[in-house]
């Protein structure tokens, strides 16, 4: 046997040394597959090995909620090894890219997180790359704990795609209370209030709305959309009843412009967080930004309530626009037991309770344990089992991510050369081009 | 026996280099060049021909058009900067200064950090905001009472905002011209210079008819690296704003469209426009240097 290597001929070592340089470029994933399947020999059938688990939480509470989920898969299922396979990088855009290239070699991870909606099944349904869980669903009874309208929202022709594992709020409005008190406003309840209070605000030399980089602006317009078309013509704009070249959008997308009117000038230059900070440090009154921004006030030892405020977007009073990490099951998952396993703690009520206090988001559940979770959570826990649940376009619940990436696109420009009228006409092409518009 | 020996041996060598370029630069080149007129788009490789269908859509894409006039605005003002910043400092350097070598040192130190740090240092030195958070250049410029300097850098209305952007990249780059002068000045034989100056010619006249003719080679090779690299631009901008679209350059459009809308085709189409150009800047370059080679 040892002597097989020493009698390796020449020209074959070289062939290899290619051989190496093609495989360390085109299959980085492919040893933990390999684990997967080189267990130990004592573990036998019924379940086991190592789970791999592709995620983009590698800080803060993300990463942290993350752990504590992963202490009750352990706990349940102390046969499987958790490997965790997290790409670090902002909101998944690396992450993303190091997950086509393994699934374009047809080696997937065992599970992997992705925005709960059409950025899920645009991109991987449509290549047949997950399958559908109804049956784990029923199995689970999750129908009965889950709201219809996230069910719809996550749904391709009836079948469910993944489980989600926390809800956050897009259509949310921060503020200071003692600040806004000084300045003698009120958060306005309407898109026509808000730029009433705007140019009050203006007035006494107070940015009126705090707004970061390219993608919250993108946020911010799906909350003018929400709040100028109210939920039915929102959803309708998605599912292809709608119509984009209408006077209603047309008229939201002219808000739109007047409230960038009212944001900061530097705005392009910060992040979300920094947006906020122009709120907490008295610059601005106001940032629209989804609920994460929640443990943002309270790192800056803000209170709920006292320290910092919030109200619905403008508009949107009555309406929850979520967004939702999910885990999905793989079409081949190398370890499909184990893969469902962790799906099912990702799914229940133990699972959710542990991840969502830390990572600072609500349970997708109805029936979350509310003495864990703050006053912030608490009153959006009671407003996602009251309010309309639509799905946020931002954060991948509504488009795909090819339609998205179009928006984008136009918002980008809108950006630069505030044209509405090319902006309606680039939505509606949108739409027409992902093919919901029947284009 | 030996003959033979001695050519296979060299080949031999080279061969994992050229089938490893062969693969790896050539082969993929063909296939993003396949890809380019596919109409993939998904997941799911789709080869289906689509003929020019993409780089005729690229053609009536507004952000291409944008992408087109920034890189256009950003490669002037880089190249531009860059060569004349370098051909000063190597003049000065060349003016027998004490301390030189330190000099040359702190001039080429720009050049040892990559262009991801020098773009998130100078997204905080370039920080448009003004009054109580204003920070970076403008807070100096506001504390030394020169406030009517302050700018919204690269922030400013398109196309401008790119040509602040071209400051940094001026910043790094300029030490390389320097260097890249500085050798073309050495090799400048004293007596020409000499020999004008003994001919009455003032240091003007030598600088304009001497010198600069000589660092005809020097100034080529600079515009050529120069320029193929602000073609390229991509890490610098991504970490000075982002994924701001008035910033937006082809190389940042073909990473979003292929990465974040999965079109792979018109991503491919954007690589292959991107080596078009810089083939049309290189290739005669290559031509030019491999006749002189044999000219000598």
């Amino acid at each position: 046997m040892p002597g097989r290597h020493h009698r390796f001929p020449r020209a074959l070592a070289l062939l290899s040394i290619v051989a190496i340089g093609v495989g360390a470029c085109t299959s980085g994933g492919a040893s933990p597959s390999a684990g997967a399947s080189g267990t130990p020999a004592g573990s036998g059938s019924g379940g086991g090995g190592s789970v791999e688990v592709f995620s983009w939480w590698t800080a803060g509470g993300e990463a942290e909620g993350l752990e504590a989920m992963l202490e009750v898969f352990q706990a349940e299922y102390p046969q499987y090894t958790f490997e965790n396979a997290a790409v670090a990088g902002g909101a998944g855009t690396n992450a993303r890219a190091v997950l086509a290239t393994r699934l374009s070699q047809n080696d997937p991870p065992d599970s992997w997180q992705g925005h709960a909606g059409q950025e899920l099944i645009g991109t991987y349904v449509a290549s047949g790359k997950i399958e559908p869980l109804n049956d784990l669903y029923e199995e689970e009874g999750w129908l009965d704990v889950m709201p219809e309208g996230l069910i719809d929202l996550i749904s391709q022709d009836g079948n469910i795609y993944s489980v989600p594992v926390n809800i956050h709020r897009a259509n949310v409005m921060w503020y200071v209370p003692d600040n806004l008190e000084q300045w003698g406003v009120e958060p306005p309840a309407t898109w026509d209030e808000f730029l009433e209070t705007a140019a009050t605000l203006e007035a006494a030399g107070v940015t009126p709305l705090a707004m970061g980089e390219q993608w919250t602006s993108m946020h911010l317009f799906e909350t003018v959309l929400l709040g100028s078309l109210g939920t039915d013509g929102y959803n309708a704009l998605w599912d292809g009843s709608g119509d984009w070249g209408s006077s209603e959008v047309l008229d939201a997308i002219d808000t739109f412009g007047q409230v960038l009117a009212y944001t900061n000038d530097d705005s392009s230059t910060l992040s979300w967080d920094q947006a906020a900070q122009l709120v907490v440090d008295g610059d601005a009154a106001f940032t629209i930004m989804g609920d994460w921004a929640e443990g943002y006030f309270k790192q800056q030892n803000l209170e709920p309530e006292t320290g910092f405020g919030w109200d619905p977007a403008p508009g949107t009073d009555g309406a929850f626009q979520f967004l939702s990490d999910s885990f999905v099951l793989p079409v081949g998952a190398p370890n499909r037991e184990g893969a469902i396993a962790w799906l099912k703690v990702a799914g229940s009520q133990a699972g959710q309770d542990a991840f969502n206090p830390v990572k600072g988001s609500i349970p997708a559940r109805s029936d979350g344990d509310r003495s864990l979770y703050d006053a912030y959570l608490t009153s959006a826990m009671d407003d996602w089992e009251s309010d309309t649940v639509v799905g946020s376009l931002t954060h991948g619940v509504v488009a795909n991510d090819a339609w998205k990436a179009e928006i984008d696109t136009a918002i980008g420009l809108f950006l630069s050369d505030t044209d509405a009228g090319a902006l309606g006409e680039a939505l509606a092409a949108a739409c027409a081009a992902s093919g919901a518009c029947g284009g | 026996m030996t003959a033979i020996r001695r050519h296979w041996v060299p080949v031999a060598m080279l061969l994992p280099s050229i089938i490893a370029i062969g693969i790896f630069v050539y082969g993929f080149i063909a296939w993003s060049g396949r890809v380019s007129l596919s109409e993939w788009q998904g997941l799911t490789p789709n080869y289906d021909w689509a003929g020019l269908a993409n780089f005729a859509e690229l053609i009536g894409d507004r952000r291409f058009q944008i992408d087109m006039r920034n890189t256009l605005v950003f490669t002037t003002f880089f190249v531009v900067g860059a060569v004349a910043l370098g051909l000063l400092l190597a003049i000065l350097l060349d003016r027998h200064v004490p301390g030189e070598g330190l000099f040359r040192s702190i001039f080429l130190f720009p050049l040892a950090i990559s262009l991801i740090v020098t773009g998130v240092a100078w997204r905080w030195l370039m920080n448009p905001s003004t009054g109580s958070r204003s920070s970076g250049f403008n807070l100096i410029l506001d504390g030394i009472g020169l406030d009517p300097l302050v700018s919204a850098w690269h922030t400013s209305d398109p196309p401008w905002g790119m040509a602040f952007v071209a400051l940094p990249a001026v910043w790094q780059m300029s030490g390389f011209t320097m260097a890249l002068f500085l050798g073309g000045l050495r090799a400048i034989p004293e007596e020409l210079k000499e020999a004008a100056r003994v001919d009455g010619a003032s240091e003007l006249q030598v600088y304009r008819r001497i010198i600069l003719p000589l660092l005809r080679p020097a100034l080529l090779s600079a515009l050529i690296i120069l320029g193929h690299l602000s073609l390229k631009v991509f890490d610098l901008i991504v970490a000075l704003s982002g994924k701001d679209l008035r910033l937006d350059v082809p190389a940042i459009y073909m990473w979003t469209t292929t990465f974040d809308a999965n079109n792979f085709a018109r991503g491919a189409a954007i690589g292959i426009v991107l080596l078009l150009s810089v083939g049309l800047l290189v290739i005669p370059y290559l031509v030019w240097s491999l006749r002189r080679e044999t000219d000598l």
